[in-house]
This record gives C-alpha cells, structure tokens and sequence, in this order.
C-alpha cells in the first residue's frame, strides 16, 4: 500500500514540475538562451524561477534534513553516494553547460516539450539519452 | 539595466518556480527521491522496469503536467529550438553525456542540491552556468552564430 502511495506522489510531483516549467517559460528554449545571454539582450528570467524553486524548497529540505532521519513513505532518503568535488563532477557540468547553451535545453524541458510533438524535441532527446548511454557504457569498463 | 528586469514576468516565473521547488520537496519528503531529471531519465537504461515505475510516472506526468498548463491556461506552446541539426544532435550528445557524467543537472544539482546545500552541487551549479554562458557568448557574440 505505501507503494502505491508513493505512485500517487511521484504523479503528483510530476504533473506539479511540469506545470511549473511551462507556467515560468523554461521550456522555451529561446528563454534560456536569453538568459545564458549575460553579454547580450540578458533575461534574468530563469533566475527568478530558480529564487522561486529554492525559496520553498531551501527551508524545507533543511528542516526536514535536521528533524527526520527518514522520509514519510520510504525506508531512507536515496542520497547521491558520492559527496567529493571530483574530475567527473567538473568536466561533466562544463559539457553540459556547452550542449545546454547550444540548443536552450536541459534535461528537464526537453523531455517536457515532448508533449508539443516537434521532430526537433524528439531528435535531442535521442541524442541525449545516446550521450548518456555512452557514459555508461564507457564508466562501466573503467570497474 | 532596470529594462532588463521590466521583461521578466514575476507572477510566472515565481509561481511557476515554486511549482517545481514543491515538486521536489514532495518527492523528497514522501518518496525520500531526489527529483533530479537526467538521474530519472538515465535510470530507465540501467535498471529493471520494477524499479523504474515511479520514475516512468513521474516523467509521464511531467509532460503531461506542461500540456494541461498549456490547454488550462491558453498560453501557447513555446517553439521548437532554433538550432540546425549537426548541433541540434552535438548539443543533445553533451548534454546527456556531460549530466551523466556530472550525476545531475539543473534539477537535480541546481533545485534539489543546493536546497540539500550540498557543496558539490553549488559547485556544479556554478560550474554548468558559467560554462553555458562562456558558450554562448564565444558562439553568438565572437563567432557570430544565429543562436
């Protein structure tokens, strides 16, 4: 039964991201670009929709963090394993950064603008999940 | 400088921000998840459909979360990247390779990790940011490109 719960909230979660991006124009690859755009027409829009994200959301994973030692539903919080400033970390967050400025998208809105039926969407989306998949693959030989 | 911020739309960029800040607070609080879209999105290649289907519904619910803003609200849907093909698919290879890479993005590092204040993911935040802004200014303002 919590399982299905836990179905309930990740719908939940889900329709409430989605909404979130579509409502703040983050799915507008255009947007981004106007705001990664610091040296030209800049538009600080994102960065109202990341105050608005962690003004709710900053308070509340302290508290919770500092009060609870597990969530409401699950056995524990599935936290990343790893907590070092490493090479991957660096190296992986500058090539994200490049691919995100050269398209407008992040993972996040790509897989949201699905639903508006562009090839192009689709077409990124492939070739995001090929990049990925080469990293998995690649990090796998490396055990 | 001030006309700059005369184009942001407050109520919708901060509701619309909340929205999503809720979204992870929920998936966290209940389900003890981080709502970290590429780790949900690269999970469905490297683990059973068991224990990929609350990831499959969160993802499902996502998009259709944006579609029924779209149709309840009347805004119209945003357009399609502006980007030619070669760098259409070059983008899409750096973004999937370099999130999986850096274990997250900006959900996952920039909303979820920095509320954890988490000092890894306020590095990587500031690291993808500077990175995309340095791109964009060498190809749109040094290259000239039409992005």
């Amino acid at each position: 039964m919590p399982f299905a719960i836990q179905h309930l909230i990740a719908v939940s979660a889900g329709l409430l991201f989605g909404a979130g991006l579509a409502a703040s124009d983050m799915n507008n690859p255009e947007r981004v670009q106007g705001f990664l755009d610091l040296f030209g027409n800049w538009d600080p829009s994102l960065m109202f929709v990341m105050v608005g994200a962690l003004l709710l959301a900053l308070p509340i994973y302290q508290w919770v963090l500092k009060t609870r030692k597990t969530p409401l539903l699950a056995k524990r919080f599935y936290l990343p394993l790893s907590t070092k400033i490493d090479r991957n970390l660096i190296i992986g967050a500058i090539l994200f950064g490049a691919g995100w400025a050269l398209v407008g998208y992040c993972p996040g809105p790509a897989i949201a603008a699905l639903g508006y039926g562009y090839t192009d969407v689709l077409i990124f989306v492939i070739a995001m999940m090929v990049g990925a998949k080469f990293h998995q693959l690649s990090s796998k030989k490396d055990q | 400088m001030l006309e700059l911020f005369s184009q942001v739309n407050y109520t919708s960029v901060l509701l619309g921000g909340a929205a999503i800040g809720l979204s992870s607070v929920l998936l966290f609080v209940f389900n003890g998840r981080i709502a970290g879209i590429c780790g949900m999105a690269f999970s469905l290649m490297a683990t059973s459909l068991q224990r990929n289907i609350w990831r499959i519904l969160f993802l499902g619910s996502m998009i259709v979360g944006s579609l029924l803003f779209h149709y309840l609200s009347g805004f119209e849907y945003p357009p399609a990247p502006d980007t030619s093909l070669p760098l259409l698919i070059f983008g899409g290879l750096l973004v999937g390779y370099g999130t999986s890479l850096g274990n997250g993005c900006t959900s996952g590092h920039g909303i979820a990790g920095i509320a954890r204040l988490s000092p890894r993911s306020i590095v990587a935040t500031l690291t993808f940011m500077g990175a995309a802004i340095i791109t964009l200014y060498v190809v749109k303002h040094l290259l000239g490109g039409t992005i």
